[in-house]
């Protein structure tokens, strides 16, 4: 099942999801990960981040809220010691999800990224629930969105893809916003605002009190929003939210996507994305 | 890491809410004590991480206390299947132990520290066991303990009647001249073991997780030696590194 996405042939359409793979080294002890078509590592941003406090997970009936915070070693570190890591066990082009918290930061660690061979394509996460003054509030606004298409695409000649948040009033108009930019493609959606209270203690289960919701529950709305955004745009679409299954990624592909991402089913069954691009290939 | 199937030989409750499950299966992957299973349940989204209480080349022991949906619908299970990942965490190391450690688990922290004593004394150590528990009725393995040949100490929180018993926590019963501590229990518990201590040791941390295998970062946490997720670079950490 190869196919080309944004001037990059893949073996397949199967891209575990930032956030779930970390940088893939967990799970190249696992399987020889270059059945993969790639896979977007976690969201990275200039300096190194903790994240949230703890709990930073709630389980709900299909899925589960998570709040990590963007918990990352920094766009260096990523490059000086992850990445030589990747290199022994990954030969394809890995995709990189970037995020930040200002348009110049987005553009310093695309920047950084964008000399590295291993890097295939650039991820820009504007839609990350779980960090105040950044993430999803910079996927919210059309125009903000726009801006840091153009900050990105000004800094690197990786195909730059915009990862969207499912948060918003009309996605469509955010989708047109990074394609007249300059996006080279879309990815979405990120994870669905929610939160879970604790019956003993009648408070947030997440120490952030919110975080975002993934999982199958998710898969209808985001198979939705899919749709919608193919049919509006002329540029690559990778669809994601609550992918488990080979015929979940059958019906993503059948709603316009190019490439579909699989993010919390591997929490669950690490071995989901190698069973998935096996059924594919049957 | 590996995933595979398991089979449930016996699942027996030891007291009003904590079961004893004793099951079949590849067990090639646990390599120390103190590493835990995640085990996937039948009407729950997530895996259920449960510490390693025992085990040989083809038997896992758990023992889990019902506290939620998961290990409720875990606790009437008699037989079937279980799809479990094993060999997750770093366990305790013995090689640091000198040759009288003390051992201090709590309620259900208790469960990991039996497959320790175990290692410990074929080690040829002098192994003291402090288990501590709310009531007496909730005390278990006290006497499986004693038969490995530990020294066991069971103290009760809460209203102790039964003379075996010693009355209060176990922080109060540490032996003299022991070298090196182990303990697993509640985190109010493993800090007033931290406090109460004077040499190195280990403690076992329990958090809420998403995948149980280190990609998530659901369950991070700030040592002295940096950010260490519980599920893969703990749950055992060294006293030395906590920060509290």
């Amino acid at each position: 099942m190869k196919t080309t996405l944004c001037g990059i042939e893949i073996d397949n359409p199967v891209i575990p999801a930032s956030g779930t793979y970390g940088y893939g080294l967990e799970f190249a002890e696992l399987y020889d990960i270059n059945i993969l078509g790639t896979f977007s590592f976690k969201g990275t941003t200039l300096n190194s981040r903790f994240g949230n406090d703890l709990p930073r997970i709630a389980e709900c009936p299909a899925g589960l809220i998570n709040s990590v915070g963007l918990q990352n070693p920094g766009v260096d570190a990523v490059i000086n010691e992850v990445l030589p890591e990747l290199k022994k066990v990954f030969h394809k082009p890995v995709m990189a999800n970037v995020c930040g918290f200002s348009v110049e930061e987005y553009a310093e660690v695309a920047e950084k990224l964008d000399k590295c061979d291993q890097i295939g394509w650039l991820e820009i996460n504007i839609s990350c629930p779980n960090v105040h003054g950044g993430g999803a509030a910079f996927g919210a606004d059309p125009k903000v969105a726009a801006k840091i298409t153009s900050a990105v695409k000004a800094v690197t000649t990786k195909p730059v893809i915009m990862k969207l948040s499912p948060n918003v009033t009309d996605i469509v108009s955010i989708a047109k916003a990074c394609e007249d930019a300059g996006a080279d493609g879309l990815s979405l959606i990120n994870t669905l605002l929610g939160m879970r209270f604790d019956l003993k203690t009648g408070k947030p289960i997440i120490a952030n009190k919110m975080g975002g919701y993934s999982g199958p529950g998710i898969f209808p709305v985001a198979l939705r929003m899919v749709y919608q955004v193919a049919n509006a745009v002329n540029i690559p679409v990778i669809g994601m939210g609550g992918v488990s299954s080979a015929d979940d990624v059958r019906e993503m592909l059948m709603a316009g996507a190019t490439a579909v991402q699989i993010g919390t089913a591997n929490l669950v069954n690490p071995f989901i994305c190698k069973e998935i691009i096996e059924e594919l290939n049957a | 890491m590996k995933q595979s199937v398991f089979s449930i030989i016996e699942n027996k409750p030891l007291t009003s809410n904590v079961y004893k499950m004793v099951l079949s299966g590849d067990t090639s992957e646990i390599t120390k004590p103190g590493q835990f299973v995640n085990i996937k349940i039948d009407g729950t989204f997530l895996r259920r991480p449960i510490s390693v209480c025992d085990y040989d080349e083809n038997t896992l022991t758990l023992i889990y206390k019902v506290v939620g949906k998961g290990t409720e619908i875990l606790s009437i299970m008699q037989s079937g299947e279980l799809d479990i990942l094993t060999g997750l965490g770093n366990g305790y190391d013995t090689e640091i132990s000198g040759n009288h450690p003390v051992l201090m688990g709590g309620g259900v922290g208790v469960p990991p520290l039996y497959a320790l004593a175990k290692k410990l004394i074929s080690e040829n150590k002098t192994v003291d066991v402090l288990l501590g528990f709310n009531t007496d009725d909730e005390v278990f393995y006290a006497k499986e303990f004693a038969d490995l040949g530990c020294n066991v100490t069971v103290c009760i929180a809460d209203n102790c009647r039964n003379s075996e018993y010693k009355n209060g926590f176990v922080t109060a019963y540490l032996p003299e001249n022991y070298t090196h501590f182990y303990t697993c229990g509640p985190e109010p518990m493993l800090k007033a073991v931290y406090n109460a201590t004077n040499t190195e040791g280990q403690l076992s941390f329990e958090e809420r997780m998403g995948c149980g295998f280190g990609v998530c970062m659901g369950c991070s946490c700030k040592t002295i030696t940096g950010y260490k997720r519980i599920c893969k670079d703990g749950p055992v950490l060294l006293k030395s590194e906590i920060i509290f």
